[in-house]
């Protein structure tokens, strides 16, 4: 800062401050529905703007799913034939088979990240600036959540339209039926990723995140290969599978992209998102949570 | 004391902090013990302490980062515990660290943090508009944040801290790291709103200078409150005759432990 503005300020505080005085000394009126509303809407915006800035971030998630698409299913398409399951009603290629697979991966990685992020907002001070906001700490969590759905929404809907020229066309109305889908799985996966953050001070580690979470839960899923397939070469993995809540996120994405639903799937969806939900809002809790027993987010 | 705390009472007359024999502790280490203090509307209080005095741990407790365990804290009347979305609406907060978006411009910044308090549309607009001609801004609003200096980014954040109009502002070591003219123009936005708004001031620092002769000071050592009052009757009582020995004597602690 220059000398020169420090000196001015003392002459041009008194008109300025007073037109930053509007509202000086009124209390201010309780919470209402739009204020709720606006906050929502803050978050979101915010952490949309954050992600449109970070260039590397945008390209890379889109350049993941879509280097498995052109270059891992291709190859991949001779050695595996996938007869005819639901919700396909003919024989299709394989990119079509694993394109409910990259969503929910997308949206996984987008799950990760944003609760890096929040790992890093909890370092720099940006998650408390967050945290004294008036509104209660589930609803702000919960729209933190919502802001990180919104973003991986983009995310896919941008892969689905590069998708769409490579002859992955679902129905039209699939386009849409597959959005409630994308919500569940993206608030299941974010919650599940908030919930970690929050618990595990190691998440900074990225390499870490992708050993120890996003391989096995994308591996032992039914993203790449039918669960039909798993179960002729391991009963066990088998299993492991079907307990994996990304094989539901994925199969949910699946049927809904047709305009279907599984409803199996949507069960354990919603029970995973309630549990993963108020483990990361216990978990934020000021009182009864890990932030109060550990010094909190940035204390020393 | 306790009627205060109901919403709908009339606020005009509570302090704008009270921090009510408050202790907090982390495990076996007892980072606050018994800490009484109060920031009346339109006083500006320097919570003098070292590092690990408990400065940290009692802003925490005051933003509701974690509970306070025992004691009460009232910002305007409203506990913070039983009336926590009342209290954090009239808190403003500048912390220790840099909390702006640095890849947003310092007007998105400010629009945010209006969101947070459910101010929008033309409103926050104004509000935000306003709020960088008071910290003389203005004219970098449409910026990132990345391309400022230090002592600017600080006046951001005052600028933000100030866009609900809180009757209570905290601000953590808000100095640390700035230009001497930074430092002071920093002081200055915060005195003028101290005397025109009633604005009620907690300015957690260690830097002896930032004090004047009319404030109230509140000595934190240890965790506990060593002296709290008027800096005319902390050097009385201490006989000394600058604010820094007279925090010497008080904790009797040696230069060169200042000096670390």
């Amino acid at each position: 800062m220059s000398v020169g503005s420090a000196t001015e300020a003392d002459d041009s505080l008194q008109p300025a401050g007073q037109e930053a005085g509007h509202g000086w000394g009124v209390d201010p009126p309780p919470l209402g529905p739009l204020a709720y509303f606006t906050c929502l809407k803050g978050i979101v915006w915010r952490e949309i703007l954050r992600y449109l800035h970070q260039r590397e971030r945008f390209l890379s998630a889109l350049v993941r799913p879509l280097v498995w698409l052109f270059i891992f299913a291709a190859g991949f398409r001779q050695t595996l034939g996938i007869s005819i399951i639901p919700p396909y009603q003919t024989y299709i290629l394989y990119e079509v088979f694993i394109t409910p697979g990259l969503i929910g991966m997308i949206q996984l990685f987008n799950a990760m990240q944003s609760s890096l992020s929040m790992v890093y907002d909890r370092e720099t001070g940006a998650m408390r600036t967050l945290l004294v906001s008036p509104f209660p700490r589930s609803y702000l969590l919960l729209s933190k959540l919502v802001a990180g759905v919104s973003v991986s929404l983009l995310q896919v809907y941008v892969y689905l339209l590069v998708a769409y020229f490579w002859e992955i066309e679902p129905p039209l109305y699939g386009y849409l039926t597959v959005l409630p889908a994308l919500i569940l799985s993206g608030l299941m996966l974010g919650s599940m990723a908030l919930f970690m953050s929050s618990i595990i001070r190691q998440l900074e580690n990225f390499a870490g995140v992708m050993n120890f979470v996003i391989f096995p839960m994308f591996f032992a899923s039914s993203a790449l290969y039918p669960l039909w397939r798993i179960k002729e070469s391991s009963v066990l993995l088998y299993q492991i599978c079907l307990i994996n809540p990304f094989t539901h996120a994925v199969e949910l994405i699946r049927f809904a992209l047709y305009g279907q639903v599984d409803w199996t799937s949507l069960a354990v969806v919603l029970v995973f998102t309630a549990a993963f939900l108020g483990g990361a809002i216990y978990a934020y809790n000021p009182s009864k949570g890990l932030i109060a027993r550990r010094g909190g987010p940035g204390g020393s | 004391m306790n009627m205060v705390s109901e919403p709908n009472v009339k606020t005009e007359a509570a302090p704008a902090l009270v921090v009510d024999n408050v202790s907090h502790s982390f495990g076996e280490t007892l980072a606050l013990n018994d800490v009484s203090l109060e920031v009346p509307r339109g006083a500006f209080v320097v919570l003098l302490g070292l590092n690990g005095a408990g400065k940290s741990t009692l802003f925490a407790l005051i933003t509701r980062l974690y509970d306070n365990v025992t004691g009460e804290i009232r910002i305007l009347g409203h506990d913070v515990r039983r009336n926590a979305s009342a209290a954090l609406q009239r808190l403003g907060v500048v912390f220790q660290g840099r909390t702006l978006d640095i890849d947003l411009s310092l007007k998105q910044n400010l629009l945010y943090h209006c969101a947070l308090h459910g101010i929008s549309g033309r409103e926050a607009r104004a509000r935000s508009k306003s709020a960088l001609e008071f910290v003389q801004l203005a004219d970098r609003a449409n910026e990132k944040v990345r391309n400022l200096s230090g002592g600017q980014a600080r006046r951001v954040e005052i600028a933000r801290s100030l866009l609900h109009r809180p009757a209570l502002l905290l601000l953590d070591e808000p100095t640390v790291g700035l230009d001497i003219d930074s430092r002071e123009s920093a002081v200055r936005i915060v005195r003028s709103l101290v005397a025109k708004e009633r604005l009620g001031v907690l300015w957690a620092t260690h830097l002896f200078d930032e004090v004047e002769l009319t404030d109230l000071v509140v000595v934190l050592h240890k965790g506990r409150v060593l002296f709290s009052g008027a800096v005319t009757e902390f050097l009385e009582k201490t006989g000394t005759k600058t604010v820094s020995d007279a925090f010497r004597a008080l904790t009797g602690i040696t230069d060169t432990e200042l000096a670390a």
